[in-house]
């Protein structure tokens, strides 16, 4: 069976990708349905949904268009999203595969250190992080990054461990490849399906980071993000529901998406471990 | 005595990781815009040179950096976490005059999100391939994906707001008067959708965990002999594997917990709770970086606590944890 095929078998994985491509879609096309900035005050602050043409989502607390915030909020979530996952797969996968290959105190001691990152409550560093670092997109890029590597540097460990004895390791040593060439060019490529399906739940997680961040006011202020756009609406919810409910709908939909694809690559790439369902 | 040395050995450990993050908050506040000296004086934005001036000598920051590290961990080791800049008052009796409201708050959440977890993982387990347990797991998936401020937001607009059912704000309805048992009942309903929502996303966590959990424990062969021996199938479910299923889900939720006290933070953003989440936004927004690395702290050894009660309870749960061994 083709690997779309095996894709394809797990339906809601199909209809998280349907809904992650329409997403993307969005942020592509955010620049050119709303060529405004989507920080512009154009019409009445309040305005309900449906209430007038060309704001089918209605108007913000200072009369901004809601339908565009949420078009040009999509980039900056997946953006964020991807850019931190890439940036904790660079720190968590060389560590892992430090630790897993080396063992003995190599191992104890960055697996020590991967340990204190798990301990210290992520969100909180995350906070702290980014409003030391001052709010912008790089700041939230790296505190994201920064809580995120510890279970990427476990599982990516946990891999090279059970690989590292195999026979053409070994026969990879005979020939004597050094131990970078068989980390890079022996191991890793064997590790990479497990690697991609943890990324993409990665990616879903650091969404909801990052607009959880932005909620409490800790988003960069230069990019309309939809946890900002909830923030913003927080005080006013007794008035206008909907300025919170579009955006927190926007939300649930990408890291609902991003969830199910991650599921369906799993089944995809690991066929012998696919879950009962 | 197993029981004593494991204790020794946690803390031990506790006390390790609090120190690197003590020695972690002394760097951010070096990097922390504006002058260390009035962070830490709790004084920013004094203009007065002279003032300043004073300050950092009577703060050690015209001594070299390792001299200020060791006063200010000193410092803490003696509780001492400096003053808030905006309130002019410890650090420490704010966050202490706090904890109680988080501490209801979590406990509450951690309890419901456990109990109900295994409730519905253990359900789903048992109707693998059938619809009832696929909905249950659609469901657990909604409320992990769903950010759980929205949902605080929303049950606000939807249980507060138009039903009238529950309060929305605060930990008890002010200038009410309440006393005694009256009192209880005024935080009970206070507490409802705080905890409600707080746990949602943590009862979906937990409800995976216990399915996948008691799955792998259905497989063992101390279940195929109780099935052999014609045991009633919902007496090895209860018996066999809910048992055995539980000591990973104890470890799990344990690490899970420590989670809680970050979910809390948004959860008393929204709910106007009392509690060091609240005192952590209200930092942010003041832009009060000394409160905000004590509450950090704090907030890591709150879940340092969590995990070593866990400890507890799972050696206590597993009678095969004999010699110490973590």
């Amino acid at each position: 069976m083709s690997f779309f095929a095996r894709f394809a078998q797990n339906r809601g994985a199909l209809v998280g990708l349907i809904i992650l491509l329409l997403i993307i879609a969005m942020a592509i096309l955010a620049p050119l349905l709303f060529p405004e900035s989507p920080w512009r005050m154009v019409q009445r602050p309040f305005l309900p949904p449906l209430s007038q043409d060309g704001f089918p989502l209605g108007t913000d607390t200072m009369g901004r268009n809601v339908a565009a915030g949420i078009m040009h909020g999509a980039w900056v979530s997946l953006l964020i999203g991807l850019v931190s996952t890439s940036v904790a797969l660079l720190i968590g996968v060389p560590l892992g595969a430090i630790a897993g290959y080396y063992g003995g105190i190599i191992d104890d001691i960055l697996m020590r250190f991967t340990e204190f990152f798990q301990t210290i409550p992520n969100f909180a560093l995350a906070i702290v992080l980014v409003a030391i670092m001052q709010p912008s997109v790089t700041s939230i890029v790296l505190a994201i990054a920064i809580v995120s590597w510890p279970p990427v540097a476990r599982l990516v460990r946990a891999e090279f461990m059970s690989l590292r004895n195999r026979e053409y390791v070994e026969a990879a040593r005979l020939v004597g490849q050094s131990n970078t060439t068989i980390i890079l060019r022996q191991i890793l490529p064997n590790t990479l399906s497990p690697i991609i399906v943890l990324a993409s739940l990665m990616v879903a997680t650091a969404i909801l980071l990052e607009s959880a961040l932005s909620f409490l006011g800790l988003g960069d202020p230069n990019v309309m993000s939809w946890g900002y756009m909830i923030g913003a609406a927080r005080t006013v919810i007794r008035q206008a529901w909907w300025l919170s409910f579009f955006p927190g709908v926007a939300i649930l939909l990408t890291v609902l998406a991003l969830n199910l694809v991650g599921e369906g690559l799993d089944d995809a790439l690991n066929p012998k471990l696919s879950r009962e369902r | 005595m197993v029981y004593a040395r494991l204790i020794i050995m946690r803390l031990l450990k506790a006390v390790v990781v609090l120190f690197l993050i003590v020695i972690f908050n002394f760097f951010l506040i070096q990097m922390a815009p504006g002058d260390p000296a009035a962070i830490l004086a709790g004084e920013a934005g004094a203009t007065d040179q002279e003032f300043l001036n004073q300050l950092r000598e009577r703060f050690g920051l015209d001594q070299p950096l390792y001299v200020q590290l060791w006063r200010y961990v000193s410092g803490i080791a003696m509780l001492d976490f400096g003053y808030s800049y905006r309130l002019g008052v410890p650090v420490f009796d704010l966050i202490m005059a706090r904890l109680p409201a988080t501490l209801l708050l979590t406990g509450t959440a951690f309890v419901l999100s456990l109990v109900l977890g295994i409730v519905a993982g253990s359900m789903a387990a048992a109707r693998v391939k059938k619809p009832s347990g696929s909905i249950i797991m659609a469901l657990a998936l909604l409320f992990y994906a769903t950010p759980l401020f929205w949902v605080a937001l929303m049950s606000v607009v939807v249980f507060s707001v138009y039903l009238g059912w529950l309060p929305a704000y605060g930990l008890y309805t002010v200038g009410a008067g309440h006393t005694g048992f009256a009192l209880a009942l005024d935080v009970a309903k206070h507490l409802v959708l705080p905890a409600t929502t707080l746990a949602l996303f943590f009862m979906a966590i937990y409800t995976r965990m216990t399915r996948t959990s008691m799955l792998d424990a259905a497989q063992q062969d101390y279940v195929k002999t109780a099935r052999a021996k014609g045991l009633k199938p919902s007496i090895i479910q209860r018996r066999h594997v809910l048992r055995n299923a539980l000591l990973p889900i104890i470890t799990l939720a344990g690490l899970q917990a420590g989670q809680m006290v970050g979910g809390a933070i948004l959860t008393e953003t929204v709910f106007a709770w009392p509690g060091i989440g609240r005192l952590m936004f209200e930092a942010l927004q003041q832009r009060d970086y000394n409160l905000l690395l004590g509450i950090f702290f704090f907030s890591a050894a709150l879940v340092i606590v969590f995990n070593i009660i866990t400890d507890l309870v799972y050696s206590l749960a597993d009678p095969r944890i004999k010699k110490g061994a973590s």
